[in-house]
């Protein structure tokens, strides 16, 4: 049933399929990432509670979902690569990584900048805030044991057995507000029933998320290309490709 | 055709061995335990000697040195076997690989693990540690550095080919320590307050539980990709 899948495990035909996504993700990126902060934080009303500071969220809990859905994807591919012993699936996982740590640095960052008007510090050692934290400090260890190891194929495996028992953490995240007592408040959007949210508040919130998942998407896109590019440089086909672009 | 020896014998051979080999190298035990105490005694001289503060922070100081001496063991867990070829060996007998790497980490904390736990009411002592907090101590030390072991020794299944593993060992399994270290020193604390804590040793347990079912795998996955 799956058997279609497998030959886009080739790097050629991954290299050019995700050629061919890249403007897609990227164009609906641009447009929905856009619209959703211009929407937020130029016309979104203003709340009655706390005032302009709020729009923070706009930027905040996209990159905040996002940073555990890219830990759920990068996982989910190491653990493909692992399994099933196909490269292209830890290229992926790695091309993942580094944007996973960024925008889970943007969430604690603007997290944090959210805080100080809001609770009155910029830190408060709470469950999400440090599950959060643990968070960065797993990507940060996959990275760089990924980055320790000569031979890139061993890396990926080490690096997807680490990302694989980091899973752990992600529930922790996502429950913390539920399971103890926190600062941080309960998430206010809901799928299956009414949202705590007005709705002016609540589109450009839902298409900022969805932009920053398309944004994800491109760059990781962008790097999974260049992962292929770097493990294959003695292929035919990607010396063929340099020459083609013009390199001796 | 003949399996040779017993899933329990193998286990209870290689557990034998470890031991001995540690029994005849003694630092391999004092140096952590030592380590373990020193870096207790720093905290005293660090924030100051005043009883209150100190047994405020008693319970952290003591989880967080914990942490470290089994971090710091660690590192030699399967350094030896890789380094003369008998963890090559581990790999290709017959024996399941978690089994074999189970008694391994069984070895370690019997020899890391126990005497931390036994010396621990001695350093809580000097801390000032609440009296009523004793039984949480000891409770979640003794519940809490198994899982240490068997976290950690993933980490050091994936760094051991490395030649400057050190530091990228604590990068990778400080921060699967952080849940632990948050539960015991919780339960401590609610101890302290004369607060039931059995909800927080619950927990404790649940993670001895499935670490020591996932953790074996792990580390034995981590190993073939290690000496590959």
């Amino acid at each position: 049933m799956w058997k279609w899948l497998h030959s886009y495990a080739d790097p050629e035909r991954a290299y050019n399929l995700s050629g061919k996504l890249l403007p897609w993700f990227a164009m609906l990126a641009t447009a929905l990432v856009g619209i959703g902060s211009v929407w937020g934080l130029v016309f979104a009303p203003v709340d009655y509670q706390m005032g302009d500071s709020y729009r923070i969220i706009f930027i905040h809990v996209p990159a905040a979902s996002m940073s555990m859905a890219a830990y759920m994807a990068m996982a989910t591919s190491a653990f493909i690569g692992l399994v099933w012993q196909i490269k292209s699936a830890d290229w992926a996982a790695a091309a993942i990584a580094p944007i996973g740590a960024v925008i889970t640095l943007i969430a604690l960052i603007t997290g944090a900048t959210w805080g100080k008007p809001m609770w009155g510090t910029w830190w408060v050692w709470d469950a999400r805030l440090t599950a959060e934290l643990v968070l960065l400090f797993l990507y940060l260890g996959i990275i760089s044991l990924y980055a320790s190891f000569e031979d890139k194929v061993l890396a990926a495996r080490a690096a997807g057995i680490l990302a694989i028992v980091g899973v752990i953490n992600i529930p922790i995240i996502k429950y913390s507000v539920e399971w103890w007592s926190s600062l941080h408040q309960p998430s206010t959007i809901r799928i299956t029933e009414k949202s705590a949210m007005p709705t002016e508040m609540l589109y450009p919130l839902l298409i900022n998320i969805l932009g920053f998942g398309m944004m994800i998407g491109a760059i990781t896109l962008i790097r999974f290309r260049a992962e292929i590019l770097a493990r294959n440089g003695m292929r035919p086909w990607v010396r063929e490709l340099a020459k083609a672009e013009g390199v001796k | 055709m003949k399996k040779g020896i017993s899933f329990r014998q193998a286990f209870f051979t290689l557990l034998k061995r470890d031991l001995q080999i540690a029994i005849r190298h003694k630092g391999d035990i004092f140096n952590p335990l030592l380590f373990f105490i020193l870096v207790v005694t720093l905290f005293p001289l660090g924030i100051g000697p005043e009883p209150q503060v100190l047994s405020r922070v008693a319970p952290g100081v003591i989880w967080v040195a914990a942490l470290l001496a089994s971090m710091l063991s660690l590192e030699r867990l399967f350094k030896a076997d890789f380094v003369d070829g008998s963890l090559e060996q581990m790999l290709l007998s017959p024996q399941p690989l978690p089994l074999m790497v189970l008694a391994k980490v069984l070895a370690h904390w019997i020899l890391t693990g126990v005497p931390l736990i036994l010396v621990a009411p001695l350093l809580a002592v000097l801390l000032h540690l609440d009296d009523n907090s004793y039984g949480a101590l000891m409770a979640t030390l003794a519940l809490g550095t198994p899982v240490l072991s068997l976290l950690g020794a993933i980490g050091v299944a994936l760094t051991v080919g490395l030649h400057k593993g050190g530091v990228l060992l604590s990068l990778l399994i400080l921060p699967l320590y952080i849940p632990v270290l948050i539960f015991a020193t919780s339960a401590i604390d609610a101890s302290s307050l004369n607060l039931p804590y059995s909800g927080h040793l619950a927990i404790i347990g649940a993670m001895l539980v499935g670490s020591l079912i996932l953790a074996p795998f792990a580390i034995g996955a981590s190993l073939r990709v290690s000496t590959n």
